[in-house]
């Protein structure tokens, strides 16, 4: 599984905005600020195309002289990072993908490694801007005026569960479960309906059930299904009505329950019972209930809470996970997941140190009582948008995480760690460390595949990785450090 | 179904020097916070974005994903 961030970008004091070119100089500044790190991948472009691959045992495959399309131009807004991950400019936003991570604290571990990342490049590129201008980075998922960017989870699943299985078990969670993943909000938006705080930023922006698009008219199951690994076995299950979060426990629980979720989904033991009569409504219903007791209709007429909704697929987790499936991050999850539906049923404040939209709303209340703001003040709208600031000085969520005021999973060194190296225990692994080894032989890469330069430098050898299971520290890691690149290519090839 | 049951911790987390407290009071949590959130909104008084108005009214971005 993996998250994919879109961050807002503002330059202060411009003449004019220009989020394209903004993105531009902060995605291609963290290539200048490596200076010298042995990970000269900014040469290395992306490979977009999508040939459709033959495995041998390890997930790889090697083909000879594959024929190249010209993407010289590519690399300029396409970072494919060390720590296996992908920076790039999507639309008019900077966005990280995290690497391929196997279980829930890996991936919170590089999603904030990539808010490190963004750092070290806003510093980098505000270098070349004028003296009195600041490049601002904001993770978020609002301007506040309708214009929403994502944050965008994903997951694989085997291809054998029916997609309408998936709508029917997923769709009743996900709309619940913003009362744990939600990063608050200061008003409303696209139409619907007043009120001074709520408890998603993107709940507003959801207008359907299911469909494929993810810009306008956003479905709250996206149907995209681009495995990026061997469609004949994966599907990929986009998510993308997740809030950005700064919270760890946030980012924690919402990939951690969501994976169990799926595989409770997969299992088959999560059907059509939680159904709800009306999805769309009720999201945005939740959104405003700051209190989490107000019922929604399910489609067999009962009322129940997100709390009770929540606790439903809590209990299947627990009654259906085996021992082997339990494992110690899952176990800690399902733990959290249920000290949190504890507090919120007891009262949403108690979390005011855990999760984003109470951490956010304690914060709002203290300074709206200091200054007799009203909730509609500009000031507390700067909050809102200053508490997602990436900045260290600046960000107000980082001011409270360094003031001890907000609950911390992980360490700062880990972190620095993750932004350099992959996850050991996916492909990622063998894409970080051939990035990280070989960056003068590699010529592009994907989530998929590899394209190695031969040793005339103008032949390509193309390695496919489509069992993302596959390309661990465990399978490859002994051939990665004891081999040059033209051997490692040969060694691939023979393995057909 | 199950209301209002407080957990008790039955597994070691993951890494228990980070792990977060269980059963934490919600008045001892609250007071503590709110005390120290004090020195927090004076800070917060000097970092943030000064002109608010202004700054928000011009925060636009295009909309993506």
């Amino acid at each position: 599984m993996g998250t994919e961030t879109e961050y807002g970008i503002s330059v202060k004091n411009a003449r004019e905005q220009d989020p394209v070119a903004a993105s531009t100089l902060v995605v291609n500044a963290y290539k200048t600020s490596r200076g010298d790190t042995p990970s000269a991948t900014s040469s290395v472009t992306w490979d977009y195309e999508q040939e459709s691959p033959l495995m041998d045992a390890r997930g790889f495959l090697a083909e000879a002289d594959t024929p190249i399309s010209e993407a010289d131009t590519n690399s300029v807004v396409n970072d494919i990072l060390i720590n296996g991950g992908r920076y790039y400019v999507d639309h008019a936003h900077p966005e990280y993908c995290t690497p391929e991570c196997a279980n829930a604290r890996d991936l919170l571990l590089y999603e904030k490694a990539g808010e490190l990342i963004l750092e070290v490049s806003r510093v980098t590129a505000e270098r070349l801007l004028l003296d009195n201008q600041e490049i601002i980075i904001y993770k978020n998922n609002t301007d506040y005026k309708g214009h929403s960017y994502g944050s965008h989870e994903n997951y694989l699943m085997s291809r054998k569960v029916p997609f309408d299985a998936i709508v029917d078990g997923l769709t009743p969670f996900l709309v619940t479960r913003i009362i744990i993943t939600g990063s608050g909000k200061v008003g409303a938006e696209n139409g619907s309906r007043e009120t001074d705080y709520q408890i998603s930023q993107r709940a507003d922006f959801f207008e359907k059930e299911v469909g494929l698009s993810t810009m306008v008219n956003r479905p709250l199951i996206n149907t995209r299904d681009e495995p990026h690994a061997d469609d004949k076995i994966y599907r990929r299950l986009h998510v993308i009505v997740g809030d950005s979060n700064m919270s760890e426990l946030s980012i924690y629980l919402k990939v951690g329950i969501t994976s169990i979720v799926l595989q409770l989904i997969e299992k088959g033991v999560v059907g059509k019972q939680f159904g709800l009569k009306d999805p769309v409504a009720a999201i945005k219903s939740i959104s405003r209930d700051l209190s989490c007791k107000n019922q929604i209709e399910l489609a067999d007429g009962e009322q129940w809470t997100p709390i009770q909704v929540q606790r439903a697929y809590l209990k299947l987790a627990q009654q259906h996970l085996t021992t082997e499936e339990r494992t110690p991050v899952v176990e800690d999850v399902l733990e959290k997941w249920q000290y949190v539906l504890d507090n919120l049923e007891i009262d949403p404040m108690r979390l005011s140190q855990h999760l984003d939209w109470i951490i956010k709303k304690k914060l709002i209340e203290a300074y709206r009582k200091r200054h007799g703001y009203q909730w509609t003040d500009a000031h507390v709208q700067m909050l809102d948008l200053q508490y997602h600031d990436i900045r260290p000085d600046k960000g107000l969520y980082i001011r409270l995480l360094k003031n001890g005021h907000v609950k911390r999973l992980l360490n700062h060194e880990e972190i620095v760690h993750a932004m350099h190296y992959p996850p050991v225990d996916t492909r990622a692994y063998f894409r970080g460390t051939c990035l990280r080894k070989f960056p003068n032989h590699i010529y592009s890469a994907s989530w998929n595949s590899m394209i190695f330069l031969g040793k005339d430098r103008r032949s390509f050898d193309k390695i496919m990785m489509d069992r993302p299971h596959f390309g661990t520290q465990q399978i490859v890691g002994e051939l990665l450090n004891n081999c040059t690149a033209d051997e490692l290519v040969k060694k691939l090839r023979s393995k057909r | 179904m199950s209301t209002e049951k407080q957990q008790e911790q039955v597994n070691p987390p993951v890494d228990e020097t980070e792990e977060i407290e269980l059963n934490v009071k919600s008045s001892e949590m609250d007071e503590e916070f709110v005390e120290d959130l004090d020195s927090l909104l004076d800070e917060i008084d000097e970092i943030l974005e000064e002109d608010s108005q202004e700054f928000v009214e011009n925060y636009i971005q295009r909309g993506g994903q």
